[in-house]
């Protein structure tokens, strides 16, 4: 077995590292650079019922140390997602975890059962903190009630364990993440992106055709660690941390702040080949920190 | 085949105002065609983030050269304008689908028309279109003289027309104002430039066969990401396309304009 190997619910994990929904398509383009097999596990893009078209352009915009990103969930919806995406990355040793999302609880709930089928998606993860859709997203998750059962719900049709994505954008993720847990969920992945907003220096006006969007990057890592820390003191679930991580050293932060697995989101997008890289350079600072195995360090930081 | 490569800095110059010319050196020109773009990573800190994606403008495979044309403008370009000969600067690509050289046969005529910092591409192309022996006639708008640039290079290729909105050199006016002046002749048109250039082109040429290369703001530059989505034309068949794997260029017809 070996040292970066982990077990999570539902997910066999060759090492902790996989690429967050939303900045890694359905893997197509990523495969043209290196073998997905070599990542612990993909989080594909969200999918909805329909087709989703999107947000008008600009979509991202830079700011300090991080971006802003208004995408608007586009996606061909789960027909094709099934039939065309999925199929695509059977041809891969590697477990996906399918990001469902939805305007309404029906369209969570007859995603999910659908999705789940597939012989590789190995878990879900129910999106209920997109920030950038005006229906579904972020309003499921920013009170503990309507998270827990949406939640029950997902879990109640879903042939695979559930894990839910938290938004940061709350007053206290604490009692989002208890709910969700409530509700049945089998881990907790987070934290997705701050609501922000950048103006354009000539016109004031801002720059995402949005208004506002999600921001990711280096720039949240401090509040992702702190809210994975606090979180994994409250729930008895595993925790996918994800929020700025650009190397093997901000996976041991989130490791050691309580995360089981960490995902890499925008990174992906200044190194595209960051994933394969952490994962080559895990090992040599387990090394440095005198571990032998990387489940060791779990949550040390609150012991 | 999408490379990712630490290229070697040949030179580093300055050919108008804020507009800098960057010569690279790597293995990945190889595989470069006139119209793809490179995604370059400007600095080695979170200090500007993003990869920014830059135009080819020439290509030397026997040097293993590129260069690329960059308006020194925000923060990433400022940065990328700071890269000293030897130095290294770390570059994705060459990406997406450029220009289709081969749709135009010896013996044509092709209209090149470039706005800006869409010019830059714009050079590769004729330099290729002129050795498979089709004339090209050029159009290219800029703001004013002391951003236009490549006159020399482009003059030595076919007949170069140029427009200026201040009139300060050329036509006063836009590329458009160029066409009524000289009505050029040609089989086909190739394009690159602001939104609202293409657009006028297209209306004014409907039954001439045209590629034009489209500019977006872009996340990861291979087509994961969806930042660049452009919506297409009725009947197109796909509801939209990506700028940066799908295109840049693109058939006229295809985007929604």
């Amino acid at each position: 077995m070996s040292r970066l190997n982990l077990q999570l619910p539902g997910l066999d994990l060759k090492n902790p590292i996989m690429p967050a929904s939303g900045c890694f398509g359905f893997g197509r383009e990523y495969a043209q650079l290196y073998d997905l097999s070599k990542l612990g596990a993909i989080m594909i893009k969200a999918t909805t019922v329909e087709t989703r078209k999107g947000n008008p352009t600009p979509r991202v915009a830079e700011t300090s140390a991080g971006m802003l990103n208004a995408i608007g969930l586009q996606n061909p919806g789960i027909e094709k997602v099934m039939d065309e995406e999925l199929k695509f990355l059977e041809s891969y040793d590697v477990p996906v975890i399918a990001n469902v999302a939805g305007t309404e609880v029906a369209d969570y709930v007859e995603v999910a059962d659908r999705i789940s089928k597939a012989s590789n998606v190995k878990a879900l993860e129910l999106n209920i903190s997109c920030p950038n859709v005006k229906c579904g997203g972020i309003q499921f998750g920013t009170d503990p009630e309507t998270a827990r059962q949406l939640t029950a719900a997902v879990k109640a049709v879903s042939s695979v364990p559930v894990y839910v994505k938290l938004s940061p954008n709350v007053t206290n993720i604490v009692d989002i993440a208890k709910a969700v847990e409530a509700g049945g969920a089998d881990g907790i992945t987070m934290i997705n992106t701050l609501v922000g907003m950048r103006l354009d220096e000539r016109t004031g006006k801002p720059v995402i055709a949005n208004g506002t969007g999600g921001l990711s990057g280096p720039a949240i890592k401090p509040v992702a660690i702190r809210m994975v820390y606090d979180v994994y003191k409250a729930v008895n679930i595993p925790i996918i941390g994800m929020g700025g991580v650009t190397c093997a050293q901000d996976v041991i932060d989130f490791m050691s702040a309580g995360a089981s697995a960490v995902a890499v989101g925008t990174a992906n997008f200044v190194d595209h080949f960051v994933c394969p890289t952490i994962i080559e350079e895990l090992p040599v600072l387990l090394d440095t920190l005198n571990v032998k195995r990387i489940s060791e360090i779990i949550g040390r930081s609150h012991r | 085949m999408i490379r990712q490569e630490k290229m070697t800095v040949v030179a580093q110059k300055q050919i108008a105002t804020n507009i800098f010319e960057l010569t690279l050196q790597g293995q990945l020109v190889q595989d470069m065609t006139p119209g793809q773009f490179v995604h370059v990573k400007v600095s080695n800190t979170f200090e500007p983030l993003l990869r920014r994606p830059i135009s080819i403008a020439n290509v030397d495979k026997e040097k293993n050269e590129f260069t690329m044309i960059y308006r020194a403008e925000g923060r990433g370009t400022k940065f990328l304008a700071t890269n000293r000969e030897n130095e290294i600067v770390d570059v994705l690509g060459p990406l997406g689908n450029g220009f289709p050289v081969e749709a135009a046969k010896p013996g044509q005529i092709a209209l090149l028309v470039g706005g800006g910092i869409g010019v830059p591409p714009l050079h590769e192309l004729a330099k290729q279109l002129n050795a498979r022996g089709v004339k090209t006639i050029h159009v290219l708008g800029f703001q004013s003289e002391d951003v236009c640039f490549y006159e020399e290079q482009f003059t030595a290729l076919g007949d170069t027309y140029y427009a200026t909105v201040d009139g300060t050199k050329g036509t006063k006016g836009f590329v458009t104002t160029v066409f009524d002046e000289v009505k050029p002749e040609f089989d086909l048109f190739y394009s690159c430039g602001p939104l609202p250039m293409l657009r006028a082109l297209e209306g004014y040429y409907p039954e001439k066969e045209g590629y034009l290369s489209f500019e977006e703001r872009m996340g990861c530059g291979i087509g994961a990401c969806f930042a660049c989505v452009c919506d297409t034309t009725e009947g197109y068949g796909k509801d939209y396309v990506k700028v940066c794997s799908d295109g840049p260029v693109f058939p006229k017809g295809v985007v929604a304009l």
